[in-house]
């Protein structure tokens, strides 16, 4: 062997000093710099992704917060609205939102007058009114009958054109080419501004109020899907949460190691990534179909949900059961604990954190989820809030990010700011949820 | 709603059995709970639950069966002529339940005297009915009629059974589950066992789920292929539906677009992940990755129909107005680059935190040995730990495959709706600001609005279904397969 | 074989290889080592030995900078290799770890195949210009790691399916492929049964002769054996160095007296 030892060393350029840089170490150095801007520029990609996103959506979508609104002192005639004078409700209920409207026309009318407005060429200055505003005014009318013949003063929707207008949707130009709008209608509404009739404000109503049909973008509003998406949350809580955490019991700490224990293990891996709109056929199949259950409802909604948060709130559950300690349990069976004691006793409580945040991530999945609930009718027009549960689980509602894809569909321009302003609201949700998983995970976080 | 009434029965039946239950045991001890073989509240338990989980099971076995068994009773009733030929079974059947419904919703009477029925009388009852807010679409038959007044009352005596058959059952679990307490009874081993159903019960929800959907869409998709023949559907070449009748359903022009679309997202997501995970975890420093990691993580907590819109709105018209006008490539702004593009975003910090796993599994014993050569950082990356790490990011990439086939609301917003046409030649079918259609776009398409669960322009979104399921299945079974493999090597 | 081992024992004055003058290792807030000084000569090896958790091996990994990859680990003090500062802002430790080889207490083969593993070395550093050379360069240090009878039948087998030994003595043939000027071992043996140890500890013997060789280990009768100068480290000093048969046989020290006689460690 020695004669392999004595073998002669071949020349060698690396034998230099170490304290100047020879030329391939320099090029490999640029190589590494190279290969470091490739990842920050990746980095980069996806931070200016999130940020392009969330501006273009907070841009378009936080018009929809304020809306223009116009006050008018509408007098409400006797002769219209009432012609028995017998103030009877059934009777008044039959004038329908037809009725309401010349009143509206005279109440603008008076205004323009009053205020000595001139512009050549208007016609129909009662256009600058939200469509919405004879409704308004018939509810008031039947809720207060008593106030027939007087003249009281309404702060009216404007149409969804004018508050377009104070919204850079529209513009003169565009104005001239709108069958619905004219300029000299525009110039009326900037007229009225200046005499102070006409404001934008914050709109609670696009939060609370119900969905509104096609051409008036400007009533419409979230409340029906808010309502929705919160009765589906509460189904999927109170069907997820104790499933899935009875099944990862049942998996994590009794589950014998055989072939059907393995058949649910990759089962329940695979269900976390079968596509969602796959849910949604099993929604329409089974829960409508077959089962009966009503279209657009949020327990079917709620179910569909279930079975599709159950994946995550399992994986979750089983992460944190395997957290725990294997001493912990040791410990409560060394003093005679059966083993259902030691899990429900010891285990569980201390892997409750750990549950709760993965519900509330699995939650917060299910409210954003849209394409299964477009399957399950979710997508229909519905203006009546549903009723309280237990029953209104079965009413017809919408969800936000349905109502998002609704209004999507519209032709309105004004229905894409609408849109915009439903994700904001969507999204600042989400935050809420995350934050409280977060402020429960660090609240709680154990170190064994 | 007598439903909730017999619920809150039996739980208060439940209620009571736990009292007495536990009572029972405490005074068989002769007041001494030391001399129990349990603690006291297990022979409580054990009453409730004995009450509850027969009664809530035939419960739930009865709501499932009774329906189907009323419904064949009913259709087998139904006479031939009560069908009209412009109709169906299945349609004449729901007029049936909308009138019981109706029958059900105005109170009539079941029995007694009966009225005299002719067109006079069911003309009256259509209009009592749709007072009461039950529209019906068309005049109510004699038929019909008849064949609702029949459901009515065997639904009316199912119910009445179901609540006289749970109420027994409860009362029987009762009568034994307390009999048989005393204070040698080994109620805790008892009640564990229970827990121990229920828990496996639980478990296998998610077996009944795949089962649900593999059920529900082969049972449908069977009725399309006996409609619509499936040499058409998996080869045909022409994505044509026509409710008159005469489609061409094939799967090839979607699954064309689908594939296009996802490896676009692919294109996009898998090199920018990558290098955002590998920069992340060796690269930056603590504070630019305690900034920029929880931003990728926000990535993947926003909705997809957040995404969807964002292609719609912003990223649709973009491309649009700077890259497919001035180049002549198109005037849509929906398109398989717009799709494409948004969904390879949403799957940045899919693929960028699954690579950052994979990697982290490699261990640094790996990465001593090579610098410990001489080599830099980034050889050290490319050339042993992303070798090492190949099979789990291969399985990474095949998880984002699956995830980008199945994604729906970006595709549905962004993509457009017209299939990709076959006979346009390759120029069009391969132009990336072409809209172009998915599986997922015309499943949606096909299930929303006016639906007939007869035509095949309906059922074709159960095949369409069961053909994404098999490849996302196909794709997950393989990819899941690779990643456990995977970190088996290294554990 | 014996013979000469003792004959050789007795240490030649060649030059100065490593010059190590109060170095201090901190971890964070932890001192790990504290100013150590020592000098190691040309072509010798030199192995330090003490209890786990003393600092021999954090010594070890400052030679050739491979704290640097641990983020909180920071070095002061002076170590000169061939009379040049290490830790001068100019050097690039790329440059300074292909001089200074380092072979792992737990054998880490790349998963790549025997051949990929000894080639990657020389690859990155561009030793061959053709795959001849490469080749060459490759089987030369499969030969003086004494593996190449057992895998010159598989080369492009996969390394993993070696046996610890093999592995180990692979990671050898590696770390000398790029024919760097000094090896450092970080316990090389201890995952190994005594039959590879054995050969391992051969090799060093041979491998002498071209490199000077730093070696850590817990063994005490593997220092005796295979190395000429020993240093024993307790809780992070350098207690004492010197001659092997010194600090065997008459160590100064009463630490190292106490640990070579089996009171603790």
């Amino acid at each position: 062997m020695t004669d392999i030892i004595a073998e002669p060393e071949g020349g060698d350029r690396r034998k230099g000093s170490l304290l100047a840089q020879d030329t391939r170490t320099q090029k490999r150095n640029a190589a590494e710099r190279r290969f470091q801007i490739y990842g920050m520029v990746a980095v980069s990609i996806a931070v200016l992704a999130l940020v392009f996103l969330l501006t273009s959506i907070v841009s378009n979508g936080i018009g929809s917060f304020s809306q223009t609104f116009i006050s008018l002192d509408v007098v409400l005639a006797e002769d219209k609205l009432d012609k028995t004078g017998s103030r009877d409700r059934t009777e008044m209920a039959k004038v329908s939102t037809f009725g309401y409207a010349p009143l509206i026309k005279a109440a603008i009318e008076d205004r323009i007058a009053a205020e000595g407005i001139e512009i050549d060429g208007l016609t129909k200055p009662d256009a600058l009114i939200s469509k919405e505003a004879a409704a308004q005014l018939r509810n008031f009318v039947l809720a207060n009958t008593d106030r027939v013949g007087d003249t009281v003063e309404f702060k009216f929707l404007a149409s969804g054109r004018i508050d377009g207008y104070y919204k850079g949707r529209v513009t003169m130009a565009s104005a001239a080419l709108d069958r619905n709008i004219s300029p000299e209608q525009l110039m009326l509404a900037d007229a009225l501004k200046d005499a102070g009739a006409l404001e934008r404000t914050f709109n609670w109503d696009f939060i609370t109020a119900p969905d509104a049909s096609e051409n008036r973008p400007e009533a419409a509003g979230l409340g029906v899907a808010i309502l929705g998406s919160l009765y589906m949350m509460v189904v999927v809580l109170f069907l997820a949460l104790p499933i899935g955490v009875a099944a990862s019991i049942y998996l994590e700490e009794f589950a014998p190691k055989n072939f059907l224990t393995d058949v649910i293990e990759v089962n329940i891996s695979n269900l976390a990534a079968v596509p969602s709109i796959v849910f949604g056929i099993l929604g329409l199949a089974i829960f409508i179909n077959f089962a009966g259950l009503p279209q657009s409802a949020p327990i079917v909604g709620g179910l569909v949900l279930t079975l599709m948060t159950l994946p995550t709130i399992i994986i979750a559950t089983r992460a944190s059961l395997k957290s725990v300690p294997p001493s912990i349990r040791e410990a409560a069976l060394g003093v005679g604990a059966s083993k259902m004691q030691t899990v429900f006793h010891h285990v569980l409580p201390l892997a409750a954190p750990g549950i709760l945040t993965g519900t509330i991530i699995g939650l917060s999945q299910a409210l954003g989820e849209t394409a299964p609930l477009l399957l399950i009718g979710m997508v229909a027009f519905v203006r009546e809030y549903p009723g309280a549960p237990p029953e209104g689980f079965f009413d017809p509602a919408s969800a936000l990010p349905v109502q998002i894809y609704n209004w999507t569909t519209r032709s309105d321009p004004a229905f894409v700011e609408r849109a915009s302003g439903a994700i904001i609201v969507l999204l600042i949700f989400l935050l809420i949820m995350n934050i409280v998983a977060i402020i429960l995970r660090r609240r709680f976080e154990r170190r064994w | 709603m007598p439903l909730i009434w017999l619920i809150a029965i039996i739980f208060a039946l439940a209620v009571l059995g736990f009292v007495m239950g536990r009572g029972r045991a405490v005074a068989s001890a002769g007041g001494d709970t030391r001399g129990l073989h349990s603690l006291p509240s297990y022979y409580g338990w054990n009453v409730a639950l004995t009450v509850m989980t027969p009664a809530f099971g035939l419960l739930a076995l009865w709501l499932l069966i009774q329906p189907m068994w009323i419904e064949s009773r009913v259709s087998a009733q139904l006479p031939e002529n009560a069908i009209s030929e412009t109709s169906t079974r299945e349609l004449v059947m729901s007029d049936v339940r909308r009138v019981a419904e109706g029958l059900e919703a105005i109170n009539a009477p079941f029995g007694g005297a009966h009225p005299v029925v002719n067109d006079a009388y069911l003309a009256d009852l259509r209009e009592q009915i749709g007072s009461v807010g039950v529209a019906l679409g068309s005049d109510i038959t004699v038929g019909v009629y008849d064949a609702a007044r029949s459901f009515r009352t065997l639904s009316g005596w199912g119910g009445t059974a179901m609540s006289v058959v749970a109420f027994l059952t409860a009362l029987g679990g009762f009568s034994v589950s307390y009999m048989v307490t005393n204070k040698d009874f080994r109620a805790r081993n008892t009640v564990e066992r229970g827990i121990l159903l229920v828990l496996v019960a639980a478990a296998s929800i998610a077996i009944l789920t795949t089962l649900g959907l593999v059920l529900s869409m082969l049972f449908e998709a069977r009725n399309f292929f006996a409609a619509h023949p499936w040499q058409d559907f998996f080869f045909g070449t022409k994505w044509a539906p026509d409710f008159r009748g005469n489609s061409e359903l094939a799967i090839l022009p979607l699954l064309w677009g689908t594939l296009y679309i996802s490896v676009i997202a692919l294109l996009v997501a898998v090199p920018v992940g990558l290098f955002a995970a590998i920069f992340l975890s060796e690269y930056a420093s603590s504070r630019v990755r305690s900034l920029t990691k929880p931003a990728i993580e926000v990535l993947a907590g926003i909705p997809t129909i957040v995404y969807g819109l964002f292609a719609l709105i912003t990223v649709g018209p973009m491309l649009r107005d700077y890259f497919a006008l001035p180049l002549g490539f198109g005037q849509s702004s929906s398109s398989v680059i717009t799709a494409g593009l948004v969904m390879g975003i949403m799957l940045i910090p899919f693929v960028s935190s699954l690579s950052d796993d994979i990697i982290n599994a490699v261990p640094q014993s790996m990465r001593d040995g090579s610098y410990a050569l001489g080599a830099t950082q980034s050889e050290t990356i490319r050339q042993v730990v992303v070798p090492a790490a190949l099979p789990g990011i291969v399985g990474a990439v095949l998880l984002a495959a699956s995830r980008a086939i199945g994604e729906t609301m970006i595709v549905v917003l962004g993509a457009g709706a017209a299939a990709a046409q076959f006979d346009r030649g390759l120029g069009e079918l391969v132009n990336p600001f072409q809209a172009m259609t998915t599986i997922t776009v015309k499943i949606v398409s096909q299930l929303t609005g006016d639906t007939d669960f007869s035509s095949p322009e309906t059922l074709v979104a159960f095949a369409l279904g069961l053909s994404l399921f098999t490849i996302t299945l196909g794709l997950n079974v393989l990819a899941l397969w690779i990643v456990r493999r995977y970190r088996e090597q290294y554990e | 074989m014996n013979d000469m081992r003792i004959t050789n024992r007795t240490i030649e004055m060649n030059d100065i290889k490593i010059a190590a003058k109060g170095v201090d290792v901190f971890y964070g807030d932890t001192h790990a080592i504290k100013d150590v000084s020592v000098e190691i000569q040309d072509k010798t090896v030199t192995a330090f030995i003490g209890p786990s958790g003393c600092g021999k091996s954090t010594f070890l990994r400052c030679l050739n900078r491979m704290n640097d990859t641990i983020d909180v680990a920071r070095v002061t003090g002076d170590i000169r290799i061939d009379g040049e500062d290490i830790y001068d802002a100019k050097v690039d430790p790329v440059q300074l770890r292909a001089k200074v080889g380092m072979v792992f207490q737990k054998p880490n083969p790349f998963p790549k195949s025997i051949f990929e593993n000894v080639a990657y070395g020389p690859k990155i550093h561009g030793l061959a210009r053709t795959n001849d050379e490469l080749e060459e360069i490759v089987m030369k240090s499969l030969n003086r790691a004494g593996l190449i009878d057992e895998v010159k039948d598989r080369l492009l087998a996969p390394a993993t399916g070696l046996s610890g030994g093999q592995q180990q003595r692979l990671c050898i043939a590696r770390a000398i492929a790029i024919n760097p000027d000094v090896l450092l071992m970080d316990e090389p043996c201890s995952a190994l049964d005594p039959i590879a140890t054995a050969r391992i500890e051969d090799l060093m013997w041979e491998l002498k002769e071209n490199f000077t060789i730093v070696i850590v280990t817990h063994s005490m009768q593997q220092a005796s054996r295979v190395s000429q100068q020993t240093g024993f480290f307790h809780m992070g000093v350098l207690a004492e160095v010197g001659t092997t048969e010194q600090i065997f046989q008459n160590p100064v020290d009463t630490r190292t007296r106490d640990y070579i006689t089996g009171r603790f460690g």
